[in-house]
């Protein structure tokens, strides 16, 4: 095999399964450094559990998941990487009991010496990056809009300066101009950081504006990642009904 | 198990918020309800010490079965209906926000951060509360002994210091941490079962009370044995 630096993530031949229910089935994933990597499929096709998998939280029965070049088997190859990783979950995952600040300084405090002062200018200034006021690191996640705490869960995933970002559905349940704001910052955070971005969603206008390639999870693999103009051509029928239905959907829910 | 090797890794102010809400919130409602269960056993007790010509009895009647069972089963009970099921709840919540998975994914051992702060929270409160719950105790089986048998304050606590020995007192206690330790796991267990749905949240909080309260009774029995047994 050969060791490309520049691939940061590689599953090959995996599969996962639930009892005798076959969610993955040689699935096979590249991503390359510095991208932004749009995953999508069908409700059900398992691109959570897909992420959920890469992230070491659910075993696959089969196959192999590089991350960093290295081959990740145990607890213990995920604590060396744990921190390299960031990770935004569906709906923000914020310990409900925390503060934003403590929020964003958890990560800190578990990986890191940083003790105050250092622990709040840090917190504050991840809280900043993602476009917050820092008043709002006192407030409960409670007590924020369901934007802000995806905003607020992006912070606390750079909080460790990862060099790589998963983020599930980050732009479902925003309304459009939230959601074209929110894949702005996850570009300019791309760009300026360098930063790998792996992210799941059903978003065609965040696939269009921001991303990299795509892949395609259908059949229990992936059946295609590219360019998300290359996919158009693609004739797969899935891809087909996702990528021209909507024209024609818009036409069917106007009439 | 590596907040015990590095105790700055234990949540304090988890600790912190676990204590006062299992404990001092409870202390009220355990300090009645042992009054009354007191001045219950003084209550039936007297009526039978009455025709058998010993009434001052029930100050060992009281004492002991205080000591020994009602002080530390009550705030047991009480703790199983309390911090069980908000164990459960809170712990099962935070798997249904995917709290627990944001936590594994940024390497917080969830044992370390979930379930030792509120293992050790029951571990710090049940023994006050099982005193507070003593003295209320005591204090109830007093007041009915003073109205109805006219045995006075200072005669029963007399008796009680030379009639009761001690160690009923040190039996009630050593149970403690063990009932502590079985009511805190019940819940931290069954909330760390949830899978997704509030339903399934629900059933596991019943079950965690339940399962406290099964295992309460039946760990108190076996104490009874075992203590027969050394005949302490």
């Amino acid at each position: 095999m050969i060791c490309d630096p520049d691939v940061v993530i590689r599953v090959e031949n995996l599969k996962t399964r639930f009892g005798d229910h076959i969610i993955h089935q040689d699935l096979n994933l590249e991503v390359h450094r510095g991208e932004i990597l749009g995953v999508v499929g069908g409700s059900g096709s398992g691109k959570s559990v897909l992420m959920n998998t890469i992230l070491g939280l659910i075993a696959p029965s089969h196959g192999t998941i590089e991350i960093f070049q290295k081959k990740i088997g145990s607890r213990f190859d995920r604590t060396e990487i744990n921190h390299r990783i960031g990770v935004m979950f569906q709906n923000g995952a914020l310990f409900s009991s925390l503060s934003v600040q403590e929020n964003v300084e958890a990560p800190l405090i578990e990986h890191t010496r940083l003790r105050e002062p250092w622990l709040e200018a840090v917190a504050l200034m991840k809280i900043g990056l993602v476009g917050l006021d820092a008043e709002v690191g006192r407030q409960m996640p409670a007590e924020l809009s369901g934007g802000m705490r995806k905003r607020v869960s992006v912070a606390r995933a750079l909080a460790l300066d990862p060099e790589l970002l998963f983020l599930d559905e980050p732009t479902s349940g925003l309304d459009p101009i939230a959601a074209a704001e929110f894949d702005q910052l996850i570009r300019t955070l791309s760009d300026t950081l360098g930063l790998t971005v792996v992210m799941v969603t059903h978003d065609l206008d965040s696939l269009y504006s921001i991303s990299d390639r795509v892949a395609v999870v259908a059949d229990q693999k992936i059946v295609e990642v590219s360019p998300i103009a290359e996919l158009e051509r693609s004739d797969h029928p899935w891809i087909r009904a996702f990528l021209g239905g909507r024209a024609e959907r818009a036409k069917e829910r106007n009439r | 198990m590596k907040s015990l090797a590095h105790p700055k890794r234990m949540r304090l102010i988890a600790l912190a918020s676990s204590i006062q809400k299992a404990g001092f919130d409870a202390l009220p409602l355990i300090a009645i309800m042992t009054f009354f269960i007191g001045a219950v056993v003084a209550l039936i007790g007297s009526d039978l010490l009455k025709t058998l010509g010993a009434s001052e009895l029930v100050v060992e009647l009281v004492g002991i079965s205080v000591l020994r069972e009602f002080g530390v089963l009550i705030p047991a009970i009480l703790l199983a209906g309390r911090s069980a099921s908000t164990f459960a709840a809170q712990i099962g919540a935070m798997r249904m926000n995917q709290e627990t998975q944001a936590m594994k994914v940024m390497g917080i051992d969830l044992f370390d951060a979930l379930v030792v702060p509120r293992v050790l929270a029951l571990l710090v409160i049940m023994p006050l509360l099982a005193i507070v719950a003593m003295l209320a105790g005591l204090a109830g089986g007093l007041v009915v002994s003073w109205g109805i048998l006219d045995v006075s304050p200072t005669y029963f606590a007399e008796r009680l210091s030379a009639a009761v020995d001690i160690r009923h007192f040190w039996v009630g206690m050593a149970k403690v941490p063990v009932l502590a330790i079985v009511i805190a796991l019940a819940g931290c267990r069954h909330g760390l079962s949830v899978r997704g749905d509030v339903e399934d949240l629900g059933g596991r909080v019943t079950v965690a009370v339940v399962q406290a309260l099964f295992a309460i009774i039946l760990l108190d029995a076996a104490f009874a044995i075992l203590f027969n047994v050394l005949e302490i």
